[in-house]
């Protein structure tokens, strides 16, 4: 804490805010970062762009003082310094706007703010002082949040505008945001980024920016270096380069962003939904009088605002809950109230679920990759004999799925929780289409999953429907429900606003029926 | 007849702030771990270890200071152990404590028959060597005003130095908790550690800080057992007034002044348990003293199966702080 830091004052001469030179970090036997070297101008806005797992957390958290690197040198503002600890990199202008925010929820914005830097002289007397600076930085940055507010009752935007104001406010000259709109709606997140570049125009704040996100890297930034495997590949010119070329370096071969969808061949009808409603605890309605097909071979994209009743529509299909209205008919079975489905019997009749929440519903996380795999499953006779579960078997099981679907990595063993987010989504995909179904129910295909993921994913959905399958996709990445569906139905209110074929299909269209405008 | 019952009442609230005494030295340690999101179900055990450390040192020495300190030493000994199994190490805190209070146990009846051979007591305490009660100016004189004189005599005047320094520990808490910069961060630890290492403040040093007060507090409610309250240390002493201690913390929500009112509710049932015993009640008779004296645990019980929900405990307590990858 003592040693002595000299911040660096913004750059006449045009030396980088942040320099860092053949980085290396190692946790057990994983080499998160390899010789990375970086070199980020002062006073603009870089980005650093990678798949999950690609160290570029490591490296952002190496740079704050949250672990210290095995190798490397790192030169703020032209100062070589050794950031030992969190305070070391706070004394030298770094600030940090965590992935998951660093709030203590309990405590007003006030006292999150002057947490750690009270200041001399009592709690009231720092209390007092962040007030004023509060109104002060919240003026000249027309960043408004009420001081005495409790974080927990904030919403996740505002939550987020505090911890860059906790930042400004401990003196940060450069700026470091992970993963900043993973939890932000898409109104949330152009505000974010006025706030940023009014940040950076205005006050000289350089922004270091994290994401797997391409969109954002375009939107925002001026220059972006990528990483993948722990290494530093490539370093752009936002203004010059394009997102094909991005994606491409993230993940290390050519990248199909969209463009897999071909010409189905249509089949008979396997799923008929005739006037299905359901309500909820206090007689809201949460879906309204549903009525639709879905033939084999073909993708029905369901689209809408998430919390419109593309969940419980799921969930009603899958034979989680019974509708309090209406059916449901499977090939020559129709389920009713009174008569439900239950997750067992759709199962006998080739439908398989993908659930939305992966972690919920998907998996048993501190199982192991073999275990999870045949959840749903234990009695088929490919895994098993009889009542007992043959170690053996699962553990081939296992293997086959995780070669047919690249997941990383192949050890059967791992416990579930251990892979990253889009091996974990693999996971229950193959699960769910190794069995072949005639219709797959699949909620938010490719939530948390990154690129190189999402393209197989895709890949994989198509192909399924090509054998045939009926597949149901909620989806609220209108990108992916226009990449992949067939026909496209949009909920709004719990209710449809139409089913629109993909050729009438566009963005805009489907936006405006999504905000539930005929 | 109106007097009398007058009398039984002041001297049952008398006896309250006495048999509360321990139970509040004891919550606020409590409060000052649990705060910072360690758990200390040790209170019992440490509050035994420096009940037989007063009164073992009061009797070698003659000093009741020297008894207070050694008892306060030892406490602040056993907290630090806690804070090694659990704050370094990441242990269990529950199994940590547990540990704790089975060594206690056990270590004070063998070192006092080793000591002293009275069958793990230690000597009768004269008065010099224990903490008396101070009575204040002019108690003898007031006892005469009615009514009101022997709130002053019995109530006010005639507790031991301990009590008033009980008392005092629960404002102390209060303004350290909410008014000071070491209980804003204390407060953060239990709840948002990360929030707190990102702020570039040590977690485990914090947390440190609030077991070694809790020790001492800890320690200031055993000596009060055996040096002040009473005489001498007898085997297993603290009865459960640890678990109480911590039964009055939950009940009060983590907060210093409705800790307080629970305390004071424990040592009041106490206090009316021994005043009830083989008194014949009207209408109802007279009460089995076994009966009543369970009344404060079955109150515990009922207490927190009624009340526990409505609590809310810090949010980090009981998890070891990792940093996280």
């Amino acid at each position: 804490m003592g040693a002595k830091l000299q911040r660096g004052e913004g750059s006449a001469d045009g030396c980088c805010a942040v320099s860092l030179y053949g980085i290396s970090k190692t946790f057990g036997s994983v080499r998160a970062n390899k010789n990375i070297s970086l070199d980020i101008p002062a006073g603009t806005i870089h980005g650093i762009i990678g798949e999950n797992g690609s160290g570029k957390s490591t490296l952002v958290s190496i740079l704050y003082g949250f672990y210290g690197a095995d190798g490397g040198r790192i030169r703020i503002f032209g100062n070589d310094l050794k950031i030992q600890s969190t305070a070391h990199a706070i004394a030298a202008g770094i600030g940090m706007v965590h992935q998951h925010f660093m709030l203590v929820p309990s405590f007003t914005v006030l006292e999150n703010l002057v947490l750690g830097h009270e200041g001399s002289g009592g709690l009231l007397q720092g209390m007092a002082r962040g007030r004023s600076e509060l109104q002060g930085l919240s003026r000249e940055y027309g960043l408004d949040v009420d001081p005495d507010a409790v974080v927990a009752d904030l919403p996740v935007g505002i939550q987020q505008r505090v911890e860059i104001l906790k930042a400004l406010y401990r003196g940060a000259r450069i700026l470091i945001l992970d993963e900043p709109t993973g939890v932000l709606t898409p109104q949330e997140t152009d505000q974010l980024f006025n706030i940023l570049r009014a940040l950076n125009q205005q006050q000289g704040v350089t922004i270091l920016f994290i994401t797997h996100k391409l969109r954002e890297i375009m939107a925002l930034t001026h220059g972006v270096s990528i990483m993948r495997d722990g290494e530093m590949v490539a370093h752009r010119c936002t203004a010059t380069t394009n997102p094909q070329e991005l994606a491409e370096l993230m993940v290390g071969r050519p990248v199909l962003l969209d463009g897999i969808w071909h010409q189905a061949k249509v089949g008979k009808v396997v799923l008929q939904v005739n006037n299905l409603a359901l309500d909820g605890t206090r007689g809201m309605p949460l879906v309204r009088d549903l009525s639709f097909q879905v033939r084999a071979g073909e993708i029905l994209g369901v689209a809408g605002v998430s919390g419109n009743g593309q969940s419980e529509l799921l969930e009603l299909l899958a034979g989680i809950g019974a509708p309090s209205r209406g059916s449901i008919t499977l090939g020559e079975y129709t389920f009713t109230k009174t008569n439900p489905i239950t997750p067992l019997v759709i199962k006998e009749l080739g439908v398989a679920h993908v659930p939305e929440d992966r972690h919920a519903m998907g998996l048993v996380l501190p199982f192991s990759a073999a275990e999870s795999a045949i959840l749903g499953h234990e009695h088929s006779p490919i895994i098993g004999d009889g009542p007992w579960l043959n170690p053996g078997k699962l553990k081939a099981h296992c293997g086959q799925l995780m070669a047919n679907f690249h997941i990383r990595p192949p050890d059967p063993k791992r416990q579930s929780r251990l892979f990253s987010g889009g091996n974990q989504q693999k996971m229950v995909l193959a699960r769910e289409m190794s069995t072949n179904p005639t219709i797959l129910l699949v909620g938010q295909p490719t939530r948390g999953v990154d690129i190189g993921a999402i393209e197989f994913i895709h890949q994989q959905l198509i192909a399924l429907r090509d054998r045939g399958c009926a597949i149901i996709m909620v989806s609220v990445e209108l990108d992916e429900i226009l990449s992949l569906s067939d026909r496209i139905m949009v909920m709004s209110d719990g209710a449809s606003m139409g089913i629109i074929e993909r050729k009438d299909a566009d963005a805009r269209s489907i936006g405006l029926l999504m905000t539930g405008v005929d | 007849m109106i007097s009398d019952l007058w009398l039984q009442f002041v001297l049952t609230i008398d006896a309250t702030l006495r048999l509360a005494t321990p139970l509040i030295l004891c919550a606020m340690a409590g409060i000052f771990s649990e705060r910072s999101g360690i758990i200390d179900i040790s209170l019992e055990g440490k509050m035994l270890l420096s009940a037989f450390t007063a009164a073992t040192m009061a009797a070698i020495t003659g000093s009741p200071w020297l008894g207070l300190a050694s008892a306060m030493i030892i406490s602040v000994v056993f907290s630090l152990l806690h804070g090694f199994a659990c704050i370094s190490h990441r242990g269990n805190q529950v199994v940590s404590g547990l540990a704790i209070n089975m060594l206690a146990s056990g270590l004070t009846v063998t070192v006092g028959n080793a000591l002293f051979s009275l069958g793990g007591q230690t000597p009768l305490l004269s008065n010099a060597q224990r903490f008396a009660p101070i009575a204040f100016p002019l108690a003898e004189s007031l006892r005469q005003i009615p009514g009101l004189g022997i709130i002053y005599t019995e109530v006010i005047s005639g507790h031991n130095l301990l009590v008033w320094a009980a008392l005092l520990s629960v404002f102390i808490t209060r303004v350290v908790l909410l008014r000071s910069t070491f209980g804003l961060r204390l407060r953060a630890v239990g709840e948002t550690p990360e929030a707190v290492d990102t702020a570039g403040i040590s977690v485990v040093g914090i947390r440190y800080q609030a077991v070694i007060i809790a020790g001492v507090l800890c320690g200031m409610a055993g000596a009060y057992l055996s040096i002040a309250h009473g005489a001498s240390f007898l085997r297993e002493m603290t009865a459960g007034k640890g678990y109480i201690s911590l039964a009055a913390m939950i009940f009060g929500n983590w907060r210093p002044v409705p800790v307080l009112m629970a305390c004071l509710l424990f040592g009041f049932l106490d206090a009316l348990a021994a005043r009830l015993g083989g008194v014949d009640l009207p209408w109802i008779g007279q009460l089995s003293t076994d009966l009543i004296q369970i009344l404060p645990y079955v109150l515990t019980v009922v207490l927190l199966a009624g009340f526990i929900g409505k609590t809310t405990p810090p949010g980090a307590i009981g998890v070891p702080y990792v940093k996280r990858r």
